[in-house]
């Protein structure tokens, strides 16, 4: 472990403004769709609008005819251009079953969205024009939207696997064989609660779009796409198409919002790239939003049956998750797992000892895939615990964060070696939960509840909490390993002085709103003791930055973020040795701080930077032996994942009249380490919360029998608007990763990780005089007037 | 498909534009794909999501509701006419001094949106703002920053 530098900094933790800022406020920012790409043929595909069916006859000789119209494809015609399915990456058992699956279906549509038909035009109108004009016979099928259905193989959805199960995957872990289902029997408390984590839809405002250029006669391409994945996504590309991996370039130019969805490999840019390739000209592309909703990753999709025993003070003992997974009707790129990703943080932020009895089997369903969607599996996981632990002290009569209390790991016990094998780096989980619940006034609303929750009260004060882990920096690549991923988790980053003293800084991440090249700039700014304006951030295109596992998971900042820093490290080495041949000194006896090296002892003995760069560059006068220029590349494999954690507290009234949840106070107290950018931070917190409180009170991707879904576009899948979410208060405690030489840990899930279980803890904590113990999410005002109808039936 | 087409001619930004457009080219369109001004986003197909808003004759508009046709002799002010003599509007400006964009893409309907909010209502609380701009969606702030950024630019904060 790397001790992290203890020098104050001068750049790093300066809530700097954005550098992307200005492009994008003035309309200067080019989002894929705003590329002028001369000739282009416009794309468009035929949806499914059966959940099921098999294919009969297409007929597309209309379609062909109408003006503008260059080619129509079946799924048929397209299969000489496909030299692989499509990709899945993370095959997590050896008997993992992954249906092959084509851009363009063959034979069977699986979802409604499911790509029947291509069409090429002059303009995107023309195609989409010509895809009402396609005929195409279906034999309609029995739909499968039931996890539980699923799983009795009622209706086998890929006829050729027999089932429609895609794994089973458990993680046993007890001192001794048996412990858990011991614990279950004779424990002095045990809970058992269902929870379901409705599907969502991921919904970055910017939808997807795809231009492929080709050069017909040297055989490259260029392939824009509104990715969060470029690297991957070229690797993918060159695998599933079939062209040599350099002649594949990608760049992601603006995107505008990820969230997850546009971490995958898609049937559009597969699309656009072998059809460019096939009529020699440029392809492009763009989603509409109802597109988006169905053929677009979704998120979430799990049923969790989780069981937790305590002692007779409430210590936990044991727990037990038995998970379904909603896979959709195919694998994606890392669609399986989705779940593995939560399985080692249903412990949450308790000390647990070994018994610990988890299974999760996957189904396919006659659904849009799901994918990682912001925390993907981790926001799941946290809510069964926290919830669960909630659960647990009402029906021990104590109050919830005084049993969190009781279980929480001190702050002593780290670094702390979990159950799991794995390590938490640091934290102090008793600090942050009291700054959150000094914040949220605990004991205040704790106070006003007992004055307003009294009988024939129609407005009922609750206040819950929520303290998490985000398991985050994905990833160590030897953990990877044991999960059967099919990639590291390294990072590149590539440092380059000008001879101007300028700096360029060239990652391996994808930015797509986090702000990277304000963060990364701070960085480099910080170790090279260079102007934050004299740093350049590079990015997002493979020909610029050759190397890189780009953004997701929180790992951008803990993975590329640390490279970078080590990149500097190397620049900083080499362009000492210069300095040291120049001065005449030992490069040893060279302090360097500020952008200046100077000789230990004879501070009036000094090289700045700018004189190094400009030697390094001119190379008149190097030490023997060493390359011309100041640049150098560095990758980072994490040797842990980081740990950010935090708690969250909220204030919520309910009016039980009609069942609407009013959000009073929301309180976001994380601890992601060192903060970069303290506005960034703040900013990452906000958007995750009001995406994980959208959990709770409003989304869900809502399927009817036969498979149509029913929240397909904006007007119907509630995003919430600004009058829907309260104001949010954020505190910060920091307590730096020993891992990595910056103490960073990530923060870009932390909100939604820890925000849709604090608002249903509230709101149960409201409804608890009805003997509520849980309300499935989200809890629209309907659902919550239901559950207190019932409860009251049950009362009678 | 017979398609017919429709002489338009509007001011965009100060300058004269006109050109001939199938009569189906909706206001967003014409800006986006005849002009080239591509600032003005799209984000839905239900007018829900406000990432097109535009200034039509000094009125906050969503420019995929509006056909080029309805606002021939209008005049259009997009993102990209904000800004004067190299300097961004105060709207802008609180926008970057606020963070209150993160991936850019409602931003700059966000911003039409929250000027036109200033123009009927000049010192909005923090709910009217909140209220006034119910029609523009955004996925990344949760809001908090956007509200802040009006309500920097209105001076009332």
């Amino acid at each position: 472990m790397t001790m992290i530098e203890q020098r104050p900094t001068t750049v790093i933790g300066k809530a700097l403004l954005r550098k992307e800022d200005p492009a994008l406020l003035t309309g200067e920012a080019k989002y894929t769709n705003d590329l002028k790409i001369p000739g282009a043929l416009h794309l468009a595909v035929l949806r499914s609008p059966h959940a099921h069916a098999r294919i009969g006859r297409i007929d597309v000789a209309a379609a062909s005819r109408l003006p503008g119209v260059v080619a129509v494809y079946t799924g048929a015609d397209l299969q000489p251009l496909w030299a692989a399915p499509m990709p899945c990456a993370w095959p997590v058992t050896k008997d993992m079953k992954n249906p092959a699956h084509y851009p363009i279906a063959v034979g069977k549509v699986c979802y409604v969205g499911d790509g029947v038909a291509a069409v090429l035009a002059t303009s995107d109108a023309a195609a989409r024009d010509a895809l009402d004009a396609i005929v195409v016979d279906y034999e309609p099928l029995r739909a499968v939207v039931d996890l539980e259905d699923a799983l009795k193989d009622t209706t086998v959805i890929h006829d050729a696997l027999g089932t429609n199960v895609s794994y089973t995957w458990p993680l046993v872990i007890e001192e001794q064989p048996g412990q858990v289902d011991e614990a279950m029997r004779t424990a002095k408390y045990v809970v058992k609660q269902r929870y379901v984590q409705q599907r969502l839809i991921p919904m970055a405002m910017e939808p997807r779009a795809v231009a492929a250029v080709p050069q017909p006669f040297g055989g490259d391409i260029t392939l824009y796409s509104a990715t969060q994945v470029p690297h991957i996504l070229k690797v993918m590309t060159a695998i599933t198409v079939g062209i040599p991996e350099h002649q594949v370039r990608v760049v992601a130019p603006a995107v505008g919002g990820g969230f997850g969805s546009k971490l995958n490999v898609y049937a559009e840019e597969l699309l656009c790239t072998a059809l460019a390739r096939k009529h020699g000209c440029p392809v492009r592309w763009v989603e509409e939003r109802t597109e988006n909703a169905q053929a677009t990753i979704h998120g979430r999709g799990q049923i969790q049956d989780v069981e937790l025993a305590a002692d007779e003070r409430g210590k936990f003992v044991a727990m037990r998750v038995r998970l379904i997974g909603d896979m959709g009707a195919y694998l994606q790129l890392v669609t399986p797992g989705v779940p593995l990703l939560g399985a080692f943080l249903y412990a949450g932020v308790y000390d647990f000892p070994k018994a610990f009895d988890f299974s999760c089997t996957s189904v396919f369903t006659t659904m849009t895939p799901t994918d990682a969607y912001r925390g993907a599996g981790r926001p799941e996981a946290t809510y069964a615990i926290e919830r669960t632990v909630d659960v647990m002290a009402a029906k021990m009569g104590i109050d919830p964060a005084e049993l969190r209390r009781r279980n929480y790991i001190r702050k002593e016990q780290f670094p702390y070696t979990a159950y799991t094998g794995l390590t938490y780096d640091s934290g102090d989980h008793e600090a942050a939960a009291a700054k959150a619940l000094s914040l949220v006034d605990y004991d205040g609303v704790r106070a006003r509840q007992k004055r307003q929750n009294v009988a024939g009260a129609t407005k009922l004060l609750g206040v819950g909490m929520t303290s998490y882990f985000e398991m985050c920096g994905l990833a160590p690549s030897r953990v990877l390993a044991s999960l059967n991923y099919g990639a590291g988790g390294w990072e590149s980053a590539t440092v380059r002085i000008l001879p101007t003293n300028k700096v360029q800084v060239v990652t391996g991440t994808a930015p797509h709103g986090q702000g990277h090249e304000t963060a990364w700039s701070q960085i480099a700014a910080e170790k090279l003791g260079v102007a934050v304006e004299d740093v350049d951030v590079l990015h997002s295109d493979t020909a610029i930055a050759p190397l890189g596992l780009d953004t997701y998971g929180s790992r951008s900042l803990p993975v590329g973020g640390v490279a970078i820093a080590g990149a500097c490290d190397k620049v900083i080495d080499k362009a000492r040795r210069i300095a040291a041949h120049q001065l005449e000194c030992d490069a040893a006896d060279l302090d360097f701080a500020g952008g200046t090296f100077s000789v230990k002892g004879s501070p009036d003995k000094q090289m700045p930077l700018a004189a190094i760069a400009f030697a390094a560059f001119t190379a008149h006068n190097l030490p023997d032996g060493l390359e011309p220029n100041l640049e150098a590349q560095y990758t980072y494999d994490p040797p842990n994942f980081s740990w950010p954690f935090g708690t969250h507290a909220c204030v919520v009234e309910v009016d039980v009249e009609t069942g609407k949840v009013d959000v009073l106070t929301y309180v976001a107290v994380d601890d992601c380490g060192v903060q970069i950018n303290p506005l960034i931070v703040e900013g990452q917190v906000h958007g995750g919360v009001v995406q994980g409180l959208a959990q709770a009170l409003y989304e869900e991707a809502v399927y009817d029998e036969d498979g149509n879904l029913r929240t397909s576009n904006l007007a119907e899948y509630l995003v919430p608007a600004a009058c829907d979410v309260p104001p949010i208060t954020t505190g910060h405690t920091v307590t730096p990763s020993p891992t990595n030489q910056l103490g960073v840990k990530g923060v870009g899930e932390a909100g939604t990780i820890g925000a849709a279980p604090t608002v249903i803890n509230a709101i149960v904590d409201a409804l608890s005089g009805y003997g509520i113990v849980d309300v499935p999410m989200p809890a629209s005002p309907q659902t919550i007037w239901n559950a207190i109808r019932r409860a009251q039936g049950g009362a009678r | 498909m017979a398609s017919t087409t429709v002489k338009v001619s509007i001011t965009v930004n100060g300058a004269t534009t006109s050109g001939e457009v199938e009569a189906r080219t909706l206001l967003v369109h014409y800006i986006r794909e005849h002009l080239g001004l591509t600032g003005t986003n799209v984000g839905c197909d239900t007018s829900s999501c406000g990432a097109c808003t535009v200034h039509l004759d000094g009125e906050a508009v969503k420019s995929c509701t509006i056909l080029a046709a309805q606002a021939d002799g209008g005049s259009v002010t997009t993102i990209e006419g904000l800004a004067k003599g190299g300097e961004m509007h105060p709207m802008q400006k609180a926008f970057m001094e606020n963070h209150g964009l993160q991936c850019g893409y409602c931003t700059p309907g966000m911003v039409m949106a929250a000027i036109g909010l200033l123009q009927e209502n000049p010192r909005p609380t923090e709910e009217e703002v909140r209220v006034g701009l119910e029609g523009n969606l955004c996925r990344c702030t949760g809001y908090h920053n956007i509200v802040k950024s009006v309500l920097a630019a209105a001076g009332t904060k």
